[in-house]
């Protein structure tokens, strides 16, 4: 690693650490409950904007994963989840109307707010329409995991990102809030996804999926990428660099073993593809406010209008995590 | 007849508590040391918590820290405490903090009541067992270790560096045989008297005081001097991971370790309500006088190791992502290609699906899209045959195609006019079978009717691709197995390398192929090679074709 690249890389960190540090001034409290967060050892942080109805379930499947507390950041909602979130005993709630955009897709508010509740706490940093999975994650609760990996010395826990799909078009699969989305986004594709080493920032770049498959094809390069590191012990000074795709320091992108054993690693199972993607593509599309000018609610809105089926003959449905391990998807490593 | 437990205890106080009261309550006198590193406020709580049993004692406490002799001094100190405080006890069992009972302590006690003389505790010379992880082994009793492992880890590695350098060997102590093992242990009172009280005790302990990880080597080492009645294995299930730290168990272990007969786990998460509760409760079976046998767990651990470590073959995800050239194993199951069987013969997959039994797919890699087996759009794990997608990564093309199909061998066709990336990855592939023809892409340009200018370009273009191919495939690095005919040799003779085919590429034991597949008809294919000669083409991957086609080359 040559000293220079070395050195713009810690340039970076240190710029996007002052940035969030600076873009805290967008945050206005809404409800904090301090005593709680303080006496959390893992906090789940999202960013939500017009989500109400997917927050009820979203908040069972992680109080059932065993997550302690939620530090919500809601970006200008217009329906009822600040009402909703304030009441909840175990969420801390911020408010913005600041471009999501501007604040880096998000980001610089998360950094901000794990750097001020949760330092030496595992950050579990997800959306709305994203669940973790990890291996035993039916038989034993979050702290399970993160004692496991502080017994190990290990500061970050690695999850590829599985687009879960209906049967059947897409726009016709109905969500109803406090339902498990996999119900109806019960399938997903196991095994075309391709991987490629960044080395720059020592993490894996996953591409692949029905996202690649239907919405990218003639341009797979340009298809999102699914490796996400959402899982991270805060210390001083880290730093979530693009979306959860990478963190820094890069060591903590090392969630992979390159000598050809495996580290164990978990799933983000994400519940898009719903009747609610249409109206939000179009809504997307137009603000322009996500990642690369919005380009892929684009591909969605333009793909959607045709009323796409991203199901096919060989796409497999969703049982619980020892499947996903099975296929290959997530791994146990040496936990046992 | 009585066993006295000595306890380690570190942190999670509650649950040593628990098991402490557990301990005594069903009479057994038991010697605790704290770590002098917990705070004060949980020890006061702790001995508060016990402060109704009279047969607790609590002893001296040492700054305990992982890999020094601090751990040593405390089994000590706390020993000696056992040995003259509760003078009937006959048995002493070092346990942890974090140990949980798992069978009932009368039937403990009446297992050590049959082995009355015998001192359990796990005791291997270091030559013969390959335990240690990280490389010090014998060097563990031969170097000094004043450093922490844990905070002062340059100083620790620059000393042993220095002292190998230096050639510096400490003396071991007259007598004393390295021995290592578990560190947990249940000893006789005559065994531990003796070593605690043996003459030359301030020697052996200013020796381990630099030995590295004195804890697993103290007693394994010293008993071999004052007992001959050594059984070499630990009452306590322990299993250690591939770092050496031991593995956790969890509430969904309970039925394993019920049924694993053995009398003390190590280490239980300290929320793991349902073990505690489970085998703290009180209630158990009829007696039970099984021997403990782990074999099950050890398996599930030894697993988790081998997983950690090499990992499942060809599995490309979050967690594994093998260097170039750092695991051979570039695929998850044996697969074959054929190449130029499929310009030669017509209908060849189908032939090999038939024969062979295997699943047969076209050119897997055209250009216009993946061939696959029965015509496809998609194939197994959603893989799409959209041609861009497959060729923006091609070799994770074909190992997620193996990786999908695992159980199910495959087959497929490869050429010239395909994609190469792949080309150049399954000669690496010690999984690969190929099995080529050479030249036999001059086969469709012979049949197509095309302009002979576009014809003799082409054969050119695809003659060079190909001849660099096969410098791959006879490369002495290829680990691929490959046998390459050219095309005018098996048009000479096709029934002996079609055998060679369906005899090693099938999965079944090979029966000679019923059918044979159709040439295609080669009638002026010779007066075609002397076409391309004549504009200065030469197409020597064909080998030595005869200029008029062969009688009776279509079987």
């Amino acid at each position: 690693m040559q000293i220079g690249k070395r050195i713009r890389l810690g340039l970076r960190r240190r710029r996007w650490y002052i940035r969030a540090i600076r873009k805290r001034r967008d945050l206005r409290r809404i409800r904090l409950r301090g005593a709680r967060i303080s006496s959390a050892t893992n906090v789940v942080i999202a960013v939500a904007r017009n989500e109400h109805v997917r927050l009820p379930y979203f908040l069972r499947y992680y109080r059932d994963l065993g997550i302690e507390h939620f530090l919500f950041i809601d970006n200008g909602s217009e329906d009822e989840s600040v009402a909703y979130l304030s009441e909840q005993p175990d969420c801390s709630v911020w408010s913005t109307d600041a471009s999501y955009r501007g604040a880096r897709f998000g980001l610089d508010w998360v950094n901000w707010l794990a750097r001020r509740y949760c330092l030496g706490r595992w950050v579990l940093h997800v959306d709305v329409d994203e669940f973790f999975v990890f291996p035993f994650c039916d038989t034993r609760p979050i702290r399970a995991l993160t004692d496991w990996l502080d017994g190990s010395d290990i500061r970050s826990f690695g999850t590829m990102l599985i687009d879960m799909y209906p049967k059947g078009p897409v726009g016709e699969a109905t969500y109803e809030a406090g339902q498990n989305p996999f119900e109806v986004a019960s399938w997903f594709d196991s095994g075309n996804y391709t991987i490629t080493r960044n080395w720059e920032c020592k993490s894996l770049w996953i591409q692949g999926g029905p996202r690649a498959r239907v919405f990218f094809r003639d341009d797979p390069s340009r298809s999102p990428a699914l490796n996400k590191v959402p899982l991270v012990k805060w210390r001083r000074g880290t730093v979530f660099a693009s979306s959860t795709h990478n963190v820094l320091p890069r060591g903590l992108n090392l969630v992979f073993d390159d000598l050809g054993g495996e580290k164990a690693c978990g799933v983000l199972l994400h519940a898009k593809f719903l009747n609610t993607l249409g109206d939000r593509a179009k809504d997307e599309a137009v603000r322009a406010e996500h990642y690369a000018g919005g380009r892929e609610y684009q591909a969605y809105a333009e793909g959607l209008e045709s009323s796409p089926e991203l199901w096919s003959n060989w796409s497999e449905r969703y049982i619980n995590w020892r499947q996903l391990e099975i296929l290959g998807l997530m791994s146990k490593g040496n936990w046992a | 007849m009585s066993l006295g437990f000595v306890m380690l205890c570190h942190e999670a106080l509650d649950r040593a508590a628990q098991v402490a009261r557990h301990w005594s309550e069903r009479g057994c006198p038991i010697v605790i040391h704290v770590d002098a590193r917990a705070s004060a406020h949980d020890y006061d709580a702790f001995r508060e918590a016990l402060s109704d049993r009279d047969n607790i004692l609590f002893c001296r406490r040492f700054r305990c820290e992982w890999g020094r002799f601090s751990l040593v001094q405390s089994a000590q100190a706390a020993s000696e405490m056992m040995l003259k405080n509760f003078p009937d006890v006959r048995h002493v069992f070092l346990a942890s903090g974090s140990c949980l009972p798992l069978r009932p302590v009368d039937e403990l006690v009446c297992y050590l009541g049959a082995h009355a003389q015998t001192d359990f505790i796990e005791s291997a010379t270091t030559k013969d067992v390959p335990w240690t992880t990280g490389g010090l082994d014998r060097e563990r009793f031969t170097l000094r270790f004043p450093f922490s492992w844990k905070r002062q880890r340059r100083l620790f590695d620059g000393y042993v560096r220095l002292q190998r350098r230096l050639n510096l060997r400490r003396r071991i102590p007259e007598g004393v045989t390295p021995h290592m093992g578990s560190q947990w242990w249940c000893l006789t009172r005559e065994t531990l008297e003796a070593i605690l009280s043996h003459p030359r005790r301030t020697e052996f302990d200013r020796y381990f005081a630099r030995v590295w990880i004195p804890d697993e080597s103290y007693f394994q080492s010293l008993v071999r001097l004052v007992s001959d009645r050594v059984e070499s294995r630990s009452l306590t299930l322990s299993k250690f991971d591939f770092q050496g730290k031991p593995h956790v168990f969890y509430d969904d272990h309970l039925q394993l370790l019920r049924r694993s007969d053995c009398f003390v786990a190590r280490k239980a998460w300290p929320r793991a309500e349902r073990l505690y509760a489970a085998f703290l409760s009180g209630e158990h079976d009829a007696a039970n006088r099984a021997e403990p046998h782990p074999g099950k767990i050890d398996r599930i651990f030894s697993k988790a190791t081998e997983r950690r470590t090499s990992g499942r073959a060809g599995l490309y995800m979050t967690g594994r992502f093998p260097r170039k050239n750092h695991d051979n194993r570039l695929t998850a199951a044996r697969y074959v290609v054929f190449e130029g069987f499929g310009d030669l013969f017509a209908g060849f997959p189908d032939w090999v699906q038939r024969s062979a039994g295997l699943r047969a797919h076209g050119h897997l890699f055209a250009p216009e899209r993946a061939e696959f087996a029965g015509g496809l759009p998609v194939f197994s794990g959603a893989l799409s045959d959209n041609a861009r997608l497959r060729d923006y990564n091609p070799e994770m093309f074909l190992t997620n195609l193996i990786w999908n199909t695992r159980g199910e061998r495959q087959s497929f066709l490869f050429g010239p006019r395909d994609t190469p990336a792949p080309g150049r990855f399954f000669p690496r592939d010690p999984n690969a079978d190929v099995f080529c023809v050479t030249g036999a892409w001059a086969v469709p340009l012979f049949t197509s009717k095309r302009p002979f200018t576009d014809l003799r370009a082409e054969a050119a273009r695809l003659q060079k691709i190909e001849n660099a191919h096969l410098a791959d495939l006879r490369n002495p690095a290829t680990k691929a197995r490959v046998r390459i005919w050219t095309m005018a040799d098996l048009v000479e003779n096709p029934a002996e390398p079609l055998r060679t085919v369906s005899e090693e590429a099938s999965l079944t034991v090979a029966q000679n192929p019923a059918e044979v597949p159709k040439m295609v008809d080669l009638t002026g294919f010779g007066a075609f090679l002397q076409q391309l000669r004549n504009a200065g083409m030469h197409p020597y991957l064909i080998g030595d074709f005869p200029g008029d086609p062969p009688n009776g080359t279509s079987p």
